[in-house]
C-alpha cells in the first residue's frame, strides 16, 4: 500500500526528483570544491600560523598577529554577509555573480580562516618534544614540517577536514541567496516559502544522509591514520 | 670530545633573569660515560640541552669534536647536529611510524638511498634487540622497549656523541637497568661517547666513569666516580650519595627508642662506611674483641669504583662499658658513627 503510494508519487513528480537530484550535485559540487580549494589555502596558514608563534620553530609574531587578525576578521563575518559582500571580488573571478560557480568564492574564502584554525589546533597537539627530537636529529625546519608535524597532526588535520566539510553543507544552503541553486536552497524555496512540507521534509533527510556520510567517512580515516 | 667552556645561560621571566647555568667548564674525553647528576631545577638538562644547542648559551663556548657549536650558521648546525645523537626522558617517538620508521628517520633527512637505510636500520634494530617489533607502532610498545627504539634512532646517523636526557627517569628499575647495560654495551661496541643527566645516583654507580655533580646552576663537583665516592668534598655529593642507599630506621623500632640508656635497653647505632674507612673485617673483629654482640638492623653496602663504602643500622647488645669502647675503637677506624638513641 504504501510502498505503492511511494510509486505513484514518484511518477507524478518526476520534475521535483530531477530538481532534486540536480541541486544534490549542485550541493556537492559547492561542498567540495570549496572544500579543497579551502584545503589547499587554509593547510598552509594554519601551518603557518603554528610555526610563526611566539617559540615557535619559525618564530615571527609581527606576521603571526597580523594572520591572526586577519583570519579572526574572516571568522567573525557572518556567512550571509560575506556571500553579498564579495558579489564584486566573485565577478571578477567568475566572471558572472550568480550561480553555483559564483557561490564557490564566499564559500571557499569563508572556509579558509575556519580551516586555517581547526589545522592550527590539531598542529598544537602534537608533543613539543617530537619537533625538539627532529632539531637534535638534524632536521631542516620544512623536513620538521614534512615528516614530523603534518604525518604526527594528521588524524587531527582529518577532523579538520570533516568538520569543515559537514558545515559547507551548511553553508551552501545560503547559496541560494546568489542563485547557487544547491538543496539548501530547493528546501527554502519549496519548503519555507511555498508551505511544501514534503518537499522540504525530503531535502532535509538528503541533506542529513550527506553529512553522515561525510562524518562516518571521516571517522573512519581518522581511525586508519591514528596510531596514537 | 666535548668542551664546555664558561657556559652561562641566562633566562628572563618578564624582567627578572634566571641564571639557569653559570659558568660551565666540564671536558669529555672520548670514549667515556660521563654522568651529570643533580636535582630537579639544577639546571642539568639545560646543560645537556646546551651541547647540540637545542638551547643556546649566553655566553660560552661548546666545542664537540673539535667543532665550536655557538659560532655555525644554522645549516651548519643542522648537519653538524647530525653527528651528536640524543635520546629523551619522555622517548620523543613518532606516533605516526612504525618502529623501522621511526629509526629510518634519521637517515631520510640525511638523503641516505633506501636500500641502505633497509640494512641499516635492521642490523640497528638487530643492536637494540628489535629485530621482530619493526612493523610495530611506539603506542604497542612497553617504556623500555620505546627507549630501545629511541636509542636505535640516535645511533643512525653514526654519531660520536650520545646524550641522554633523563633517559631512565620514566622507566621501572628492572628496565633501567636494562637500558643502562645497552647503553654500556654500545659504548664499548661503538667506543661512543655517552653524557647523561640523572638525578639517580643510582644511574652515576651502574655506568659511568666520571660523574659531574651540579646544583643551582653551578658546577659543585666532578671527577671520577670512585674519588666522588670515596672522597666527596662538598654536601650535595655526600647527599647524593647517601640517597643511594636510604636505611630508615623501621616503624617499631622508632617507636622504642628512647634518648638515654636505661636498664635492658641497647644502642642503636649508624655506622657509616666512606673511602676513608679502613678496609678491613671490622665487625666481627669489633664483637670477638670487645665481647659484645652486634644484630644488624639493616646494611647498605657497596663497592664503586674500586671503594666500599655503606650504611648499616645495628644494635650493640652488652654491658655499657663494651658497647663505649667498642664504638672508640670504631671511630679510629674511620668510620662514622651515630648513636640514634636506646632500643629497650
Amino acid at each position: 500500500m504504501s510502498f505503492n503510494a511511494v510509486i505513484t508519487w514518484w511518477t507524478e513528480n518526476t520534475r521535483l526528483i530531477e530538481l532534486l537530484v540536480d541541486s544534490l550535485w549542485e550541493t556537492i559540487v559547492m561542498v567540495f570544491t570549496s572544500g579543497f580549494i579551502g584545503f589547499a589555502v587554509g593547510i598552509p596558514l594554519g601551518v603557518l600560523l603554528h610555526l610563526s608563534k611566539k617559540n615557535g620553530l619559525l618564530e615571527n609574531t609581527t606576521m603571526n598577529k597580523i594572520l591572526g587578525i586577519v583570519v579572526n576578521i574572516g571568522r567573525s563575518i557572518p556567512f550571509i554577509i560575506l556571500l553579498v559582500a564579495l558579489i564584486p571580488v566573485t565577478r571578477f573571478i567568475v566572471g558572472s555573480s550568480i550561480g553555483t560557480a559564483a557561490a564557490i568564492v564566499p564559500l571557499t574564502i569563508g572556509a579558509i580562516p575556519f580551516i586555517a584554525r581547526l589545522v592550527e589546533g590539531a598542529l598544537l597537539e602534537v608533543p613539543s618534544g617530537l619537533v625538539e627530537a627532529a632539531q637534535a636529529m638534524g632536521a631542516k625546519p620544512m623536513q620538521i614540517i614534512k615528516k614530523v608535524l603534518l604525518p604526527e597532526a594528521l588524524p587531527g588535520i582529518i577532523n579538520a577536514v570533516t568538520i569543515t566539510l559537514v558545515t559547507l553543507v551548511g553553508y551552501s544552503a545560503m547559496a541560494g541567496t546568489v542563485g547557487g541553486g544547491g538543496l539548501g536552497d530547493v528546501g527554502i524555496r519549496y519548503g519555507y516559502q511555498r508551505f511544501d512540507a514534503t518537499v522540504m521534509m525530503i531535502t532535509i533527510v538528503i541533506l542529513v544522509i550527506l553529512v553522515q556520510m561525510i562524518q562516518s567517512l571521516g571517522d573512519h580515516l581518522v581511525k586508519r591514520v591514528d596510531h596514537r | 670530545m666535548i668542551e664546555i667552556k664558561n657556559v652561562n645561560k641566562v633566562f628572563y621571566q618578564g624582567n627578572k633573569a634566571i641564571n639557569a647555568l653559570s659558568d660551565i667548564n666540564l671536558t669529555i674525553e672520548q670514549g667515556t660515560i660521563f654522568g651529570v647528576i643533580g636535582s630537579s631545577g639544577a639546571g642539568k638538562s639545560t646543560l645537556i640541552r646546551c651541547v647540540n644547542l637545542l638551547e643556546r648559551p649566553t655566553s660560552g663556548q661548546v666545542i664537540v669534536d673539535g667543532v665550536d657549536l655557538t659560532t655555525l650558521s644554522e645549516q651548519e648546525l643542522t648537519q653538524t647536529r647530525r653527528k651528536i645523537g640524543m635520546i629523551f626522558q619522555h622517548f620523543n617517538l613518532l606516533s605516526s611510524r612504525t618502529v623501522f620508521n621511526n629509526v629510518a628517520l634519521p637517515l631520510e633527512l640525511a638523503g641516505v638511498a633506501k636500500s641502505t637505510i633497509k640494512s641499516k636500520v635492521e642490523d640497528l634494530l638487530e643492536l637494540v634487540g628489535l629485530a621482530d617489533k619493526r612493523d610495530v607502532y611506539p603506542a604497542n610498545l612497553s617504556g623500555g622497549q620505546k627507549q630501545r627504539v629511541a636509542i636505535a634512532r640516535a645511533l643512525a646517523s653514526d654519531p660520536k656523541v650520545l646524550l641522554c636526557d633523563e633517559a631512565t627517569s620514566a622507566l621501572d628499575p628492572a628496565t633501567t637497568i636494562s637500558i643502562l647495560e645497552l647503553l654500556r654495551k654500545i659504548n664499548e661496541e661503538l667506543n661512543l661517547t655517552i653524557l647523561l643527566i640523572t638525578h639517580e645516583m643510582a644511574v652515576v654507580k651502574g655506568i659511568c666513569q666520571e660523574v659531574a655533580i651540579i646544583g643551582d646552576g653551578k658546577l659543585v663537583e666532578n671527577g671520577t666516580v670512585g674519588d666522588i665516592f670515596a672522597h666527596p668534598k662538598t654536601d650535595l655529593a655526600r647527599d647524593f650519595i647517601r640517597s643511594t642507599l636510604d636505611l630508615s630506621i623501621p616503624a617499631d623500632y622508632e617507636a622504642r627508642l628512647q634518648a638515654t640508656r636505661t636498664e635492658n635497653s641497647y644502642p642503636l647505632i649508624r655506622l657509616e662506611f666512606t673511602g676513608a674507612s679502613v678496609d678491613a673485617p671490622v665487625i666481627s673483629h669489633v664483637a670477638r674483641e670487645f665481647d659484645i654482640d652486634i644484630s644488624i638492623l639493616s646494611s647498605n653496602m657497596d663497592y664503586v669504583g674500586g671503594v666500599k663504602f655503606g650504611l648499616m643500622l645495628a644494635e650493640f647488645i652488652g654491658p655499657e662499658a663494651c658497647a663505649n669502647k667498642a664504638i672508640e675503637y670504631l671511630k679510629e677506624q674511620k668510620i662514622e658513627l651515630e648513636v640514634l638513641g636506646y632500643v629497650i
